[in-house]
């Protein structure tokens, strides 16, 4: 696990990034007491160059590219869009080259080398078998993809668009990177397996225009299903690793972050979140309601802060129209026994998240109201206090503001306390946090690299 | 193993990579230069080294030193007087430079002064003010060769680079209330309002107002609210919790190169830092004219060389002259002779204190950050008349709250024993019902105050170390104890049920702490003669050499220097992008 979790921590950036990356959360204070591998100089330099000087939160130049005419640059703007940096360039790796271990609840799944190397790459596809890897999840040789691969989102990519990215990467330079053999249990070894999920689980279909609604609602629609494949984090999964279709976006769970239900519901989902808190986020990393932790960070910095504004207004649009369903939260319900965890909320958290729970935001984020404090599953709030995290720099924001790990400093009752404590106070309300729970997310992250 | 190919030639090597090495490095890569930075210690960050949950602990950051130079790898030599065998440092004391990535710029107080107008010419000011009877023969004071003019668009960018909060005194020459009718005039008011003032710096301003002095908050890189820099860098507001001076900052609430410029510095592809790599000589030409790079022994112990067109030495004052000294870059000064520019000018700061113990007064010192207080300016340069004083200069009074740490601070009255169960009583008796007041003096140059190469100690690559020659002159015990008498005065005025005087008396000593304003030793000036740099910060004797610092400084003033070091740098930055950089070459003729 911890290697995954290394791995699916912020590969490029600022100060080595990811809280928890490399957690050794019970190692004493000082010099390492938090699970962020200090930065070097050749850390923070690794992959900047093109990611732009600070631009106060302005669109990034190379964002026009989202409607040029030409299909190399299309495709880029679209390779940006879809994130495919995050599973195919390993940290520190040749772009697009592959290999990275993708975590999944069954194993380790390593992903494609998608550079043209025509031996170890795609340089040998056409435009037809790239087209059928996107839309139908089968590889060149005819072999079934397994959907860690997000061909059910990848279907809904218009022809054009997957000729554009086709396009793009053929200019990328060609790496020879053979692809570690997957670990994966039988029978999931197996590719031909996948036929039956595909059957399963796996509708092959081009987006269709909703005509009744507005363009920049189909747009938006087209971003979150197609390319953006946001339901493949943010939709929970059945047994068999499918989305569950009649929740869509209502949160789910990726290596062990909790992650926000998108619809309008309250408390838990995006309900008091405006349009422009939305593209603040996407954006910026940050808005006055929350700052990105965990994955989210990764798909903020190389993705959606590279976005158009016009594509993000769309995202925002569509997002905002996702009616409000989700699981009620019950409040818990012994107040008196959160008075331990008042006391160390005070103590330790309220110079930055104030005794009121506002924050200071875009700075320190208020945790009144904040969705994923409330959510049910408490696995973000538990991982955020015994690892920390850090806000994912941005041309909009260059700051990793970052609040230290605290399990070195607490028992499991007292993150437990305070945990259940932030979740029940300035009208929040979600489950009390038990220790248990607490103990078994520590032994997770304890684990390190 | 091969040998590793030799780093890149680059437009600009930075030495050092505190304050003023981010200063630099984030002026000259932004004109376009490339820029290496080379700095000896290690990285450090917020949530690494000195996280909210573990940054106040007096006993790890100042009692071990955390932050501070290891002197078991680098140190100094101290000597009061010429005739004296100067002896190493074993423990750091008076004053506690950084280590690592920061600098000092992590764990000082964020106290942002700007020097003023008449400092920058304290030798032609006070010779037309007071005459030159005025000036004794042994005191060198001198101008800087820039003026407080010049210097306002640097001040100003350094202020809105880090934040400040403060208020204004005098905007283009309109005396503000509420601020330090001496100032110099400044362009605008400071980016933030001051800070919350706690009570016993506000008992001081009530005090001091009555006895027609007049009070203003401190202007402090302490964030009064939360704030976004012109680079887009984001510092959080204070929590007042106590411990800013020498500690980091946990809650990026202090101004520091990580929190005001390292993240933009550092993502700009034509900049590169390379940690733990401590450079041992500045390499010149034969002609000792032209400088060609540095050498240096990089974090796995190999020695290498980065060539560069451009060397700006960038490290602690102290370690500027003594590379200087140790490439042969100017003529090393012989006080006997008083000839030679590197190390002449060595100069400090002179403290002073007064206690003021209530008995029915709640101060709750604990309350603080590094630049909480209200100050007086009326005794500081030449705001006052120093006729027949028998000193020139002086400092400002205050009150600053800096967190009253417990290992450090225990105020008790006069004629309370030094240790046992009295000591104890009146420890406890007293603590929370007392304000010191403090002033803090400038020091003037004087001949034999100054920094060599020491004969008999060396370093662990085998470099002698640098001597230190220093002692305080009657101008600075006249001086201080005028500072202290008009402390004295406030003090008297603040009601309480007794005073304590705690007057800078005797010699110098480097062991207890006081302040880390050291000064000069390589200045700047408008002769080769009797400065090592020209009006630029350029060496007059190798033009592609420039030392930004608190080195420069001809005499220190009655401030903290960070403000002045800041704009000196920025200065110094503009003159290498405007004009070296279209022709190399001095930029002053000697």
């Amino acid at each position: 696990m911890g290697q995954s979790l290394a791995t699916l921590a912020i590969a490029a950036g600022l100060w080595g990034l990811a809280a928890g990356s490399s957690a050794a959360p019970n190692s004493g204070p000082g010099g390492g007491a938090i699970g962020i591998p200090p930065a070097t100089a050749r850390d923070a330099t690794a992959d900047l160059v093109t990611w732009g000087l600070p631009n106060g939160g302005a669109e990034p130049s190379g964002a026009a590219d989202a409607i040029s005419s030409d299909p190399v640059a299309r495709g880029r703007y679209l390779v940006d869009a879809g994130d495919c940096q995050a599973c195919h360039t390993n940290p520190g790796g040749a772009p697009f080259a592959g290999a990275r271990p993708i975590g999944t609840p069954f194993g380790i799944i390593y992903s494609a080398n998608i550079t043209p190397d025509a031996k170890t790459g795609i340089g040998s596809w056409t435009a037809d078998q790239f087209y059928e890897a996107l839309h139908k999840g089968v590889r060149a040789d005819g072999a079934r993809l397994y959907p860690a691969f997000p061909y059910p989102h990848f279907t809904q990519l218009t022809r054009a668009d997957a000729d554009a990215v086709r396009s793009y990467l053929a200019t990328v330079p060609p790496i020879l990177q053979v692809k570690p053999s997957n670990r994966l249990p039988f029978p999931l070894n197996l590719r031909f397996v996948m036929r039956i999920w595909n059957a399963l689980y796996f509708r092959p279909g081009a987006f269709q225009p909703d005509p009744a609604k507005s363009e920049a609602w189909n747009r938006g629609a087209y971003l979150v299903q197609g390319p953006g494949h946001c339901g493949a984090c943010h939709t929970p999964m059945n047994f068999l690793g499918a989305e569950k279709a009649d929740r869509a976006f209502q949160g789910g769970k990726l290596e062990g972050w909790v992650t926000l239900n998108l619809t309008g519901a309250e408390r838990q989902g995006l309900a008091s979140w405006s349009q422009a808190d939305l593209i603040e986020y996407l954006r910026t990393g940050r808005n006055a309601r929350a700052a990105a932790s965990g994955s989210m960070s990764e798909v903020i910095y190389d993705s959606t802060s590279r976005m158009s504004d016009r594509d993000l207004e769309a995202i925002a649009i569509y997002l905002k129209a996702l009616p409000g369903v989700g699981s009620p939260s019950r409040a818990p319900a012994d107040v008196a026994a959160l008075r331990a965890g008042e006391a160390i909320y005070v103590d330790t958290c309220a110079a930055c998240h104030k005794a009121d729970g506002e924050g200071t935001p875009r700075f320190f984020p208020p945790l009144k109201g904040d969705a994923s404090l409330q959510a049910k599953d408490p696995g973000t709030v538990v991982r955020i206090i015994l690892t920390g995290t850090r806000s994912v720099p941005t041309p909009g924001k260059p700051t990793p503001l970052a609040m230290p790990g605290f399990a070195w400093k607490f028992d499991d009752q007292q993150v437990a306390s305070v945990a259940s404590y932030i979740r029940s106070s300035w009208n929040n309300a979600a489950p009390a946090v038990s220790a248990a729970q607490v103990g078994k997310l520590r032994r997770r992250y304890a684990q390190g690299p | 193993m091969p040998a590793p190919s030799p780093p890149a030639p680059v437009d600009v090597v930075l030495v050092g990579f505190g304050w003023t090495g981010a200063i630099m490095g984030e002026a000259l890569t932004a004109a376009g230069l490339n820029v290496v930075a080379l700095e000896r210690g290690g990285w450090r960050d917020a949530p690494n080294d000195f996280a909210v949950t573990f940054d106040q602990d007096e006993l790890r950051y100042y009692w071990r030193h955390h932050l501070f130079q290891d002197v078991a790898h680098d140190t100094l030599t101290f000597r009061n007087k010429l005739d004296q065998v100067a002896l190493p440092m074993r423990r750091l004391g008076s004053f506690l430079p950084g280590a690592g990535v920061g600098g000092g710029g992590i764990h000082w107080n964020g106290q942002v002064w700007r020097f003023l107008p008449s400092d920058f010419v304290a030798r032609s000011h006070n010779l037309s003010r007071y005459g030159a009877a005025a000036l004794p023969p042994d005191m060198i004071i001198q101008d800087y060769g820039v003026t407080y003019a010049e210097l306002e668009p640097h001040f100003d960018r350094f202020e809105y680079l880090c934040g400040i909060s403060g208020k204004a005194g005098n905007l283009k020459g309109v005396v503000q209330a509420g601020g330090n009718p001496f100032e110099g005039p400044r362009s605008r008011e400071y980016p933030n309002p001051p800070m919350e003032m706690t009570y016993g710096p506000t008992l001081f301003a009530e005090a001091a107002a009555r006895v027609g002095l007049h009070p203003f908050p401190h202007p402090a890189a302490n964030m009064s609210r939360a704030y976004t820099n012109p680079l887009g860098l984001q510092l959080g507001p204070c929590t007042y919790c106590g411990f800013c001076e020498k500690f980091g900052c946990g809650n990026y609430s202090k101004a520091s190169p990580q929190t005001t410029i390292l993240p933009v510095l550092l993502a700009r592809p034509n900049f590169t830092l390379r940690t733990g790599c401590e450079v041992l000589k500045v390499e010149l030409t034969p002609d000792r004219k032209h400088a060609t790079g540095v050498t240096y022994i990089d974090e796995t112990g190999a020695s290498a060389f980065q060539a560069a067109s451009v060397v700006v030495l960038t490290a602690f004052p102290l370690g500027n002259v003594r590379l200087m000294l140790l490439s042969g870059i100017g003529k090393p000064y012989d006080p006997r002779t008083g000839e030679g520019v590197v190390g002449r000018n060595y100069a400090y700061q002179a403290m002073s204190s007064v206690n003021v113990f209530f008995d029915d007064k709640l101060i709750n010192p604990f309350i603080g950050a590094g630049s909480l207080g209200m100050i007086v300016d009326d005794f500081n340069g030449d705001n006052f008349d120093h006729t027949a004083k028998g000193f020139i200069g002086g400092g400002y009074i205050g009150v600053v709250n800096t967190g009253a740490r417990p290992i450090e601070t225990h105020p008790t009255p006069d004629k309370t024993p030094a240790w046992g169960s009295a000591w104890k009583r009146a420890v406890a008796a007293n603590y929370l019902k007392t304000v010191s007041i403090v002033t803090h003096g400038a020091v003037m140059s004087h001949r034999t105050n100054y920094l060599d190469l020491d004969p008999n100690y060396s370093d662990v690559f085998g470099r002698p170390l640098l001597r230190m020659t220093f002692d305080f002159t009657d101008n600075e015990h006249r001086m201080s104890d005028f500072l202290t008498e008009r402390a004295a005065d406030v003090a008297r005025a603040m009601g309480g049920r007794e005073i304590k005087l705690n007057r800078r008396s005797g010699s110098y000593d480097i062991t207890p702490y006081q302040t880390t304003h050291n000064t000069g030793g390589a200045v700047m000036g408008t002769d080769p003669k009797t400065s090592a740099l020209n009006r630029y910060l350029q060496s007059w004797d190798v033009p592609n050499v420039f030392a930004p610092g608190a080195n420069a400084f001809p005499q220190n003033a009655g401030y903290n220097p960070a403000g002045t070091v800041a704009a000196l740098s920025y200065w110094c930055a503009e003159a290498i992008t405007t004009r070296f950089m279209k022709s190399a070459g001095p930029l002053v003729q000697a």
